[in-house]
């Protein structure tokens, strides 16, 4: 590949993202009225599709705040850090043969370094806030992500197992004849409820719990540094939706009357669906109900998810 | 885990299902008369202000955004030199017209006082004030009150004997 | 102390008391309408029943009124008997069959002890479906308004009336359930009482009509703790304002100084606040535009004081922070009282018999209960309407006690007191100029010359006293006075002398004390009640400045002169042309006063100061109590502010190390109290500013206060910040301290389901007595061992001169005063100048009554109708006082007339 087109693709996955991670805006606020039996925004522009652009201005004019107690500079880039995280994160993915940012043939960890870094930003926010209900928050933040960081990697060793490749699109390549849904569905359920916790998307949003924390680590923030944690958050829920798709219902395979690029969208569009569904649907759990899960019920399910995974594959080999 | 998606399941298909929400304002609300909305004061049958400056609404107003001034004609009758509300402050609680003796401040069946400028949101009594009788037509305080404001006079209402004779000493 | 028992609880109370006094101080509610504390029970109204049982076993009882049965001890009632709770419920109900359905345009309601007693006993729904009784009204005069149709028939009206205040012309007519309370015709109220009518009567039959002109209700008021400014007395009101207006005065309780009780022209003299003749913007004259900011004016003061010789008036009826810091920044020595020498002489004398702590001077509390009064030459009627009233009572109250001595009733029973005391009256020796409405229950009466009374007065001191000088050249008539009087005297227990400023005559100060210090030499716990002039005479009086002739004496040789004159308008105390004499030697004249005047016309710089409810200031009574008057609400025109906060201003403009920081009342009496050590206690007048209880402030307004969000909405949307009081520890809002406030920061009677007046029951230690915390203010002097130096100069006998006319003046409760005839109201009630003769010098000057008569006096020459007046003695022309637009005069000056051919 030239350099040029590296580029352009860069150029290009940096585009998508960020206009589906706005479009988000619009699209989960229907969607949670639909299901609510409202209509949702439907007065701005076509469909009420302006209300992203009413939203994206409103938050740029907003008064861009930073608080006399905060320390400023952590203050400041703690929303750089979530954006920036995640962003990475998407190099890696796999869209369809050929576009993909950085074919790592450590993509996988790669991946999970990066939605590591995210708590930074949770934890920096917070605690540059200078402010109990921030710090209650981050420190919420911290210990969720740290234990569901350990059973998303974890869950992910089957696939890994599978497929004999940290390279994604070497994974992808890998469900050619079965998805890996079929073969490791624990750890995609798994996987997914991590992904949740890791986005700390409702019902597994601890770390803000508006009705305890008043919003948590991002109380303070207001205007477009509000805005990168708001968008951080759209771009991480795609993030885990493409990452779902591309680890276990096959990244862009799928009957040839489309193209492969579309394959991968409208897969990764189904589960940005049942994350806002999530949120619709479930109520959030005592913080203590999270972790103790986590602990306790998930950690022994991923380990033998991946006991028996592995004789399973040793089994087939000899 | 199976109720988790039970409810995720029941959540989504209300995507199909019909919307309570109404398309205001192209579809207007059916509003029922008591409906607690902007407030008027009214007026008498004899076309007289009702409002007899009694300040009770005032004190009733759990916002205390009902301001009024008393004052009183050359007979006698009083009546509100202004009457403010500040409707920027109002919750439409209705209070104000239960506390209301006169039938003189109602709400009425009308929401629709958006304004651009808060400032706008302050009413006078120029504003409040509708020729009408509202809801309770037919009422006239000062038939009812012993007080002789120019409505009627001493001993005339309909459950008044007329005034007594100071001179006279018989049973 | 008794022991009864109410529903099975032990009570301690006092003797001598009935149970509905008994269950009231125990501070049970007990629904009530005719018995008033301080007129006792005649059971007239059926509401106070209760239950009284035999013993302990019995279980039936008997209904009684509880305000016609004393206490006994091991006594055993039932307040909460369902019996005897049905019962007052059908009292009220049946007062309200006829009661009219007028609450919402009512002026009593919300503060109406009718709506009070029927919300505690529970009525509500009017089951009678018969006609109701309606009366006319009567036009009771521009203060008072009549609805008679409110009546509850509780006879309280005309008890006040003509038993407690003696008034005449306000009775009960016609029969059985048409009895009528009102005038034989329509008319004024004759009694300068009758303003108590609208706290007397529970109902709105009698209601405030200066109130009515800007009505609002109790509630919606801020007010604040004031005192009087019409007169010495410095009777104790509550001042209620609303939308930057001052709305109403009413009594606050204060058991030593007025009790339940004002007069007239305290009630209904407020309006002079909300004048139009007020002081609303700085003026500094004789420029192109004459209105100045603060900040212009004070730079233009800070040129005209510094490098000047400063010259400071003080005034009588401005707070003792002002006169004092006003004293403070002229200098002690450049501080003048603005009054003449005679007047600031008399009062010196005054002062000085307080000080020296030789005599005991009475609060009206004191007077009230005094068993036997002299009155020499002090016209009290007019000067100390409330001293009057008290004066009343002792005599009223003498009798009765008279009376009960012989057969034992309990005074509280009213009626029962009265059948037997009959005609019979207390010692009251009335010995004045004029005759007064006194008269009629003076035993002794004597018109006479100031220098006659005086003699009066020296005379009695002899008997009582034989090593005082006898009077020279008696005469018969005089002796005969003195011996009657002074026989009286020696037998009371607690004689009163009250004498006063209004002769002019230092001669009666010096006979009164004579008197009074004889008769305490003889074992007697006597008292001697000056009265002064203005709300703060005695205040001032004890600055012990010079007088007014002093510095015109003074500035004789001055140059640069800059005069600050204290909100005195000295062309009412002292004759024009000196006045005139005095500006013409001054370069500079600051004014800071209230109201335009003549005297804020010569100001060169015109400063615009605030009211008594626009400020906080302490004043000195009669009898030297200091009381504190807190502010009722921030003009919202920020150019007006207490003379004090102007004065420091000044000061602190003219000191290159100003910090700037306004001082406090309660620093500026501390400061008072260091500096003139006669003043030791004042600071204690009321709690600092900074005093809180329980973290909290004592909010001005009730906690009903309406309107908060919409008052100022027509000017801005967004509510502004609750004012500031950071002179007080009132506040500007209907959140804080909720429970009883200490006594002098009262600033409204209120208690949960006792909205009226008479909630002030809730705040006494027992009903009728001090307030819990005791009564505000601070007597500045006591009595001491010290012995009295009596006075051995009598003047002669008064001879009236051929073809002159000493000059004396009239004062008129309503018109003498210099703010209350800003009342429209009391405006129309005040006299139209006159000149009055007696009517032998009349005749001999052939002359009628209403013929117009040239008086010439100080070089000016004025002429006035003629009213003749058959009691005045020969001799003497009177002028009335201080009226509005009437020139000072010289008063005690021998003065010509003629008569004009018109
Ligand atoms: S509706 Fe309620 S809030 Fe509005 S003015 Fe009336 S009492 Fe006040
Ligand atoms: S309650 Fe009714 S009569 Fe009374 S002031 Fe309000 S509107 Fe007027
Ligand atoms: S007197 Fe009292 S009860 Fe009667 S109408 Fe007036 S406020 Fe109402
Ligand atoms: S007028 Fe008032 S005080 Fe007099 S009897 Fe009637 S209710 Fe009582
Ligand atoms: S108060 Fe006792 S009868 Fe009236």
């Amino acid at each position: 590949m030239t350099v040029m087109q590296h580029i352009w693709i860069v150029l290009g996955v940096l585009f998508v993202f960020l206009n589906i991670a706005a479009g988000l805006i619009w699209v989960e606020r229907r969607l949670l009225a639909m299901w609510q039996d409202r209509l949702g925004p439907n007065r701005a522009g076509p469909l009420g599709l302006f209300i992203v652009l009413a939203d994206t201005l409103k938050l740029f004019f907003k008064e861009d705040w930073i608080p006399p107690f905060a320390d400023k500079w952590v203050f400041i880039l703690a929303p750089a850090i979530v954006v920036a995280s995640v962003l990475m994160g998407l190099a890696i993915v796999p869209f369809a043969p050929g576009i993909v940012v950085a074919d790592l043939n450590v993509g996988l960890m790669f991946f999970l370094a990066m939605s590591s870094l995210g708590v930074y930003s949770i934890v920096l926010g917070g605690w540059a806030s200078n402010n109990k209900y921030s710090l209650l928050g981050a420190l919420r933040g911290a210990s969720q992500m740290i234990a569901y960081e350990v059973f998303m990697g974890l869950s992910l060793m089957g696939v890994v197992m599978l497929s004999k490749s940290f390279n994604l699109t070497d994974i992808v390549a890998a469900q050619e004849n079965m998805w890996f849904i079929v073969t490791q569905p624990v750890g995609f359920v798994i996987f997914f409820i991590a992904g949740l916790a890791e986005t700390h998307r409702l019902p597994f949003d601890i770390p803000e719990a508006e009705s305890e924390l008043i919003a948590g680590f991002h109380s303070e923030y207001s205007g477009m540094k509000f805005g990168m944690f708001f968008i951080g958050e759209y771009l991480g829920i795609s993030l885990i939706s493409a990452m779902t798709v591309t680890l276990f219902f096959g990244g862009w395979l799928g009957p040839a009357f489309l193209p492969p690029v579309v394959w991968f969208f409208l897969k990764t569009f189904v589960f940005i669906g049942i994350f806002i569904l999530m949120r619709a649907s479930l109520p959030r759990p005592r913080y203590d109900q999270l972790i103790g899960y986590g602990w306790k019920l998930l950690l022994p399910l991923v380990l033998l998810n991946l006991l028996v995974t592995g004789a399973i594959a040793l089994w087939l080999r000899s | 885990m199976i109720s988790h998606l039970r409810t995720m399941w029941l959540v989504f298909i209300h995507l199909f299902k019909k919307k309570v929400t109404i398309e205001y304002p192209e579809q207007r609300v059916a509003l029922p008369p008591r409906w607690r909305g902007r407030i008027v004061l009214t007026k008498d049958p004899d076309g007289g202000e009702r409002c007899v400056g009694c300040y009770l609404c005032a004190a009733a107003c759990p916002v205390d955004c009902i301001a009024l001034q008393a004052t009183e004609t050359e007979e006698g009758r009083r009546y509100p030199e202004f009457f403010r509300i500040n409707f920027s402050r109002c919750i439409f609680c209705g209070y104000c017209e239960e506390a209301c003796p006169t039938y003189a401040i109602q709400l009425i069946p009308d929401f629709e006082m958006a304004e651009y400028k808060r400032q706008d949101l302050v009413y006078e009594k120029e504003d409040l004030l509708i020729d009408s009788q509202g809801k309770y037509p037919g009422y006239n305080f000062y038939n009812v009150a012993g007080l002789d404001a120019g409505v009627k006079e001493k001993g005339k209402g309909k459950d008044e004997e007329k005034p007594v004779d100071v001179k006279s000493l018989l049973p | 102390m008794p022991t009864i028992y109410i529903d099975n609880k032990p009570f301690d109370v006092k003797a001598g008391k009935n149970l509905l006094e008994a269950c009231l101080s125990l501070g049970l509610d007990l629904p009530y309408f005719c018995w008033h504390p301080a007129m006792g029970s005649i059971g007239a109204c059926r509401q106070c029943a209760i239950k009284v049982f035999k013993d302990e076993e019995d279980t039936r009882g008997r209904i009684m009124m509880s305000c016609m049965e004393g206490v006994k001890d091991g006594m055993r009632i039932s307040v909460e008997d369902d019996a005897a709770k049905a019962f007052r419920a059908q009292v009220v109900e049946w007062l309200m069959t006829n009661h009219p359905h007028d609450c919402p345009v009512c002026d009593e309601g919300g503060s109406c002890h009718l709506q009070d007693i029927t919300v505690m006993t529970g009525h509500n729904y009017r089951r009678y479906e018969f006609k109701k009784r309606t009366y006319p009204n009567q036009y009771l005069g521009p203060l008072i308004n009549h609805e008679m149709n409110r009546c509850i028939q509780c006879y309280r009206c005309v008890r006040y009336y003509r038993d407690y205040a003696g008034g005449k012309d306000l009775n009960v007519f016609a029969a059985h359930n048409h009895v009528y309370f009102g005038r034989e015709k329509d008319g004024v109220l004759q009694s300068p009482f009758s303003g108590n009518l609208v706290e007397v009567c529970p109902t709105g039959v009698f209601t405030d009509k200066t109130l009515k002109e800007h009505y609002t209700r109790k509630w919606d008021l801020t007010n604040a703790p004031t005192v009087c400014q019409h007169c010495s007395l410095g009777c104790n009101t509550i001042s209620g304002e609303r939308y930057g207006k001052l709305r109403n005065v009413v009594n606050r309780y204060n058991s030593e100084v007025n009790g339940y009780f004002l007069c007239d022209k305290g009630r209904f003299g407020y309006e002079f606040v909300n004048s139009e003749n007020r002081i609303t913007q700085p003026l500094i004259r004789n420029r192109t535009i004459e209105a100045a900011g603060h900040d212009a004016v004070m730079q233009h003061v800070r040129t005209l004081v510094s490098g000047h010789t400063l010259i400071g008036i003080g005034s009588p009826r401005a707070s003792l922070e002002s006169n004092f810091t006003l004293m403070e920044l002229v200098g002690k020595e450049n501080f003048y009282q603005g009054i003449t020498d005679d007047l600031v002489y008399i009062e010196q004398k005054i002062v000085d018999i307080l000080q020296s702590g030789t005599i005991h001077t009475p609060s009206l509390k004191e007077i009230e209960q005094a068993d036997a009064v002299l009155v020499l030459g002090e016209d009290i009627w007019n000067t100390a309407p409330v001293m009057a009233l008290a004066v009343r009572q002792s005599v009223m109250k003498t009798a009765a006690t008279h009376s009960t001595e012989q057969v034992p009733l309990p005074a509280w029973h009213d009626n029962a007191v009265k059948e037997l005391m009959q005609e019979d009256k207390g010692f009251l020796a009335n010995i004045t100029l004029l005759p007064s409405p006194f008269d009629e229950i003076s035993t002794v009466t004597m018109n006479a010359a100031p220098d006659d009374i005086a003699r009066l007065g020296f005379a009695i001191a002899h008997i009582l006293n034989p090593s005082l000088p006898e009077v020279p050249n008696a005469s018969e008539a005089l002796i005969n006075h003195a011996t009657n009087i002074s026989k009286a005297l020696q037998q009371a227990k607690h004689p009163v002398i009250i004498t006063g400023t209004s002769c002019w005559s230092n001669a009666l100060i010096r006979a009164a004390f004579d008197i009074a210090a004889a008769l305490d030499m003889n074992e007697k716990k006597a008292g001697l009640a000056f009265v002064m002039q203005e709300s703060n005479s005695m205040g001032l009086a004890m600055m012990r400045a010079s007088s007014f002739d002093r510095v015109v004496a003074n500035v004789r040789n001055a140059a640069n002169v800059t005069a600050i004159i204290l909100e005195n308008d000295l062309y009412r105390y002292i004759p024009a042309g000196e006045v005139d004499a005095f500006f013409s030697r001054c370069k500079n004249i600051i004014v800071l006063d209230t109201l335009h005047n003549r005297t804020t016309e010569k100001a060169h710089v015109l400063i615009p100061a605030a009211t008594f409810a626009e400020g906080d200031g302490t004043f000195v009574n009669n009898e030297a109590r200091a009381q504190r008057s807190s502010q009722v609400f921030m003009p919202a025109n920020k150019e007006i502010k207490e003379s004090f906060k102007w004065l420091s201003d000044i000061k602190s403009s003219m000191t290159i190390t100003a910090n700037g920081h306004d001082k406090h009342p309660d620093d500026l009496m501390l400061a008072l109290e260091s500096k003139l050590p006669q003043f030791a206690g004042v600071s204690r007048v009321a709690p600092p500013h900074d005093y809180r209880v329980h973290g909290a402030r004592i909010p001005r307004e009730s906690h009903r206060y309406s309107g908060r969000t919409a008052m100022l909405a027509n000017m801005t949307v967004s509510e502004p910040q609750p004012l500031q009081d950071d002179d007080s520890s009132l506040s500007y809002t209907m959140e804080g301290y909720r429970g009883m406030p200490p006594s002098p920061l009262i600033p409204f009677f209120w208690a949960p389901g006792w909205n009226s007046c008479q909630s002030v029951n809730k705040y006494q230690q027992e009903t009728g007595g001090s307030l819990k915390g005791g009564d505000p203010g601070v007597r500045l002097f006591e009595q001491t061992t010290a012995a009295p130096v009596f006075s051995k100069d009598i003047p002669d006998a008064y001879t009236p001169r051929p073809g002159k006319w000493m000059l004396l003046p009239q004062y008129h409760l309503f018109g003498s005063g210099e703010l209350s005839v800003y009342t429209k109201g009391i405006a129309s009630l005040s006299p139209e100048p006159y000149i009055s003769l007696s009517k032998r010098d009349a005749e001999m000057s052939r002359l009628n009554n209403g013929d117009p008569v040239n008086v010439k006096t100080n070089g000016k020459t004025y002429a006035f109708p003629l009213s003749v007046n058959e009691s005045l003695p020969d001799g003497i022309m009177l002028l009335p006082a201080g009226l509005t637009g009437l020139e000072a005069q010289d008063w005690g000056a021998w003065v010509n007339i003629s008569t004009v051919i018109v």
